[in-house]
């Protein structure tokens, strides 16, 4: 069905950037904001803002009851559900869906599908996609077992979960059942869910993830890989597209991987699949799908010069994929970073407060995503995402230069910032050769 | 130093996002006693000392009436002002409020909400159309308070 009116139900700047891409398409735009996000860019951005509900996320940006309300109220006729939040919650897309809303994201059977991890991971070995040895475990006496199997070191992971909570590393065997308990109990208060399954641990592991849309009949093409090994506690940091130092084969093996995955669940819109690249095998394994636009997208967009934003309204409105498989093409490379109000000072604690000053970079090969602006507040109920600054050039070296170059000339000021601590990542060493694993951050700083 | 308008909006937020039903203030001889709409007073107190001072916020973008609280709505959703179609609105201008007065329904998917005027006096006015969206905060009456 066709889209003329899209709530968006979200803030910051991927809020903008779906305001960008849907009025460059002659969609009108509503924006659900909470009480704390009124004055933001983006609520003035959009053709019309709408208060779903008080600054704490429950109350508004997580209430489901409110978001269709406002979406039926005012007239949509189609849900944007951004990234985080509700994104991926499958009941949220079933309301949106019963409502008669367009849910521009997955089918609530795939958000299903892909948010249980071990079914996801049944999912992945159906399709023939590696998988890191491990599996369910359902009693301490099954964890002894299978952990005898997989060796030491190995993860305790939770089912419902993501972002490193409920993840426990286990080195020492006779420390399985402490680990299980404390990842269970940590699963359950984050997610609802204290199941928990064991993983090999992959010490010289990279974080690549595959782009991926599909059309939701089967039809599923990729838009090349992105490399997000630059993570602290989990949390990515810098991305870049193409992952460096990759054998064609095992590159083109990746590609193949999540495009069977998602093309066996038919798949429908814009996804990512990350993998687990282990240097040493020479071998990859599943980790999840992610099943909506990822903050890093960009860096795939400057390479392949598509507009994932777009591509995921048209799919939606049943117009299928933008282009085929071989009419995708890469182009350079492009590297992203994440400017976050924290303080790397301080342990990266959160600087929530108003923004002062807000100089960000322009010129030749230089993106960003941000609704910050000079008076923009940071409040403090959400993620401290800021912008993220995106280069590209002709070569790896070239997007990373001009990065840099970038970041020197940005001036945020009123809130803290990671800005010369991302500046000086892409100055390491190690960093400028390529290439490093996910636990590069950690061990630099120890 | 004294209290700027945009200082009292900032306090009013604090207070409405914090988990604290009053708030006293003392600064150079200026005090600023803020409730939350529907806590219990606290024993005998002063008139808030600026006019519209109630602590609830309503920022959206409609002017008060010089001399009144705004009633703001609770939730998003579809305001009613009469319990059901063809009947008497619950309130018109000049009527006489209590705090727990019923003064409209919001409906937020099928579930009726009560909204209470929250505050004792008359209705001045009731910029909230019927039937249709109102945002949450969005003043739906106002009330010139005894």
């Amino acid at each position: 069905m066709a889209i003329r009116r899209v709530l968006i139900a979200n803030r910051g700047e991927i809020a903008l950037r779906v305001i960008h891409s849907a009025r460059a398409l002659g969609l009108e735009t509503v924006l659900a904001v909470s009480a704390a996000d009124r004055d933001s860019l983006p609520a003035r951005q959009a053709d019309r803002s709408v208060c779903v509900g008080p600054a704490r996320s429950s109350d508004s940006y997580l209430n489901i009851d409110a978001l269709v309300q406002a979406a039926l109220g005012t007239g949509a006729d189609a849900v944007h559900p951004g990234y985080g939040f509700l994104a991926e919650r499958a009941a949220f897309a079933r309301r949106c869906e019963g409502a008669g809303l367009v849910f521009i994201g997955p089918t609530p059977e795939q958000l299903d599908a892909v948010g249980d991890k071990l079914r996801a991971r049944a999912a992945a070995e159906a399709a023939g996609v590696p998988v890191a040895p491990g599996g369910a475990v359902h009693s301490q006496r099954e964890a002894a077992e299978l952990a005898a199997r997989v060796g030491v070191p190995l993860l305790v992971k939770a089912v419902g979960g993501g972002g490193g909570r409920g993840m426990k590393r286990v080195d020492d065997l006779t420390l399985l059942p402490i680990a299980m308990d404390m990842a269970a109990g940590e699963a359950g208060a984050a997610f609802g869910d204290a199941r928990v399954y064991l993983e090999r641990y992959v010490a010289q592991g990279r974080h690549v993830e595959v782009q991926l849309l599909g059309d939701g009949r089967g039809q599923v093409i990729h838009l090349g890989e992105r490399d997000c090994s630059v993570q602290r506690r989990y949390q990515k940091l810098i991305e870049e597209a193409p992952a460096p130092g990759l054998a064609p084969s095992l590159r083109a093996a990746l590609h193949d991987a999540a495009v069977r995955f998602a093309a066996r669940l038919q798949y429908r819109g814009a996804g990512t699949v990350e993998f687990l690249v282990d240097m040493e095998r020479g071998a990859f394994y599943f980790l999840e799908m992610n099943a909506r636009i990822q903050v890093e997208h960009p860096v795939t967009e400057q390479v392949t010069g598509m507009d994932l934003v777009a591509a995921q309204l048209a799919i939606a409105a049943g117009e299928g994929l933008p282009v085929k498989q071989p009419a995708v093409r890469m182009d350079g490379c492009a590297i992203e970073c994440r400017i976050n109000a924290e303080d790397p000072a301080q342990d990266f604690m959160p600087s929530p407060g108003r923004v002062t000053r807000a100089e960000w970079p322009q010129g030749a090969g230089i993106r960003v995503d941000t609704h910050i602006e000079a008076g923009s507040r940071v409040p403090p109920y959400y993620d401290s995402l800021l912008g993220k600054i995106i280069a590209q050039g002709p070569t790896r070296e070239a997007a990373r230069e001009r990065l840099i170059d970038a970041l020197a000339r940005t001036r945020i000021e009123g809130v803290r910032t990671n800005t010369a601590f991302q500046a000086e990542l892409l100055a390491d060493g190690e960093f400028v050769r390529g290439g490093v694993d996910t636990g590069w951050l950690a061990r630099r700083k120890g | 130093m004294s209290l700027t308008a945009k200082d009292v909006e900032e306090i009013l937020k604090a207070l409405q996002d914090g988990s604290f039903d009053t708030l006293d203030l003392e600064l150079d001889g200026v005090k600023l006693h803020l409730r939350r709409s529907g806590a219990a007073p606290t024993g005998a107190v002063p008139a808030p000392a600026l006019p519209g001072a109630a602590a609830v916020v309503t920022a959206a973008p409609v002017e008060v009436p010089p001399g009144t609280t705004p009633v703001p709505a609770p939730l998003l959703g579809i305001f009613y002002r009469a319990p059901r179609p063809g009947e008497p609105p619950f309130v018109e201008v000049g009527a006489r409020v209590e705090a727990d007065t019923i003064v409209g329904i919001i409906e937020v998917m099928k579930l009726m909400n009560t909204v209470r005027a929250g505050v004792r006096g008359t209705v001045a006015a009731i910029p909230a159309v019927n039937g249709e969206l109102v945002e949450f905060g969005e003043a739906l009456l106002f009330v010139k308070p005894d």
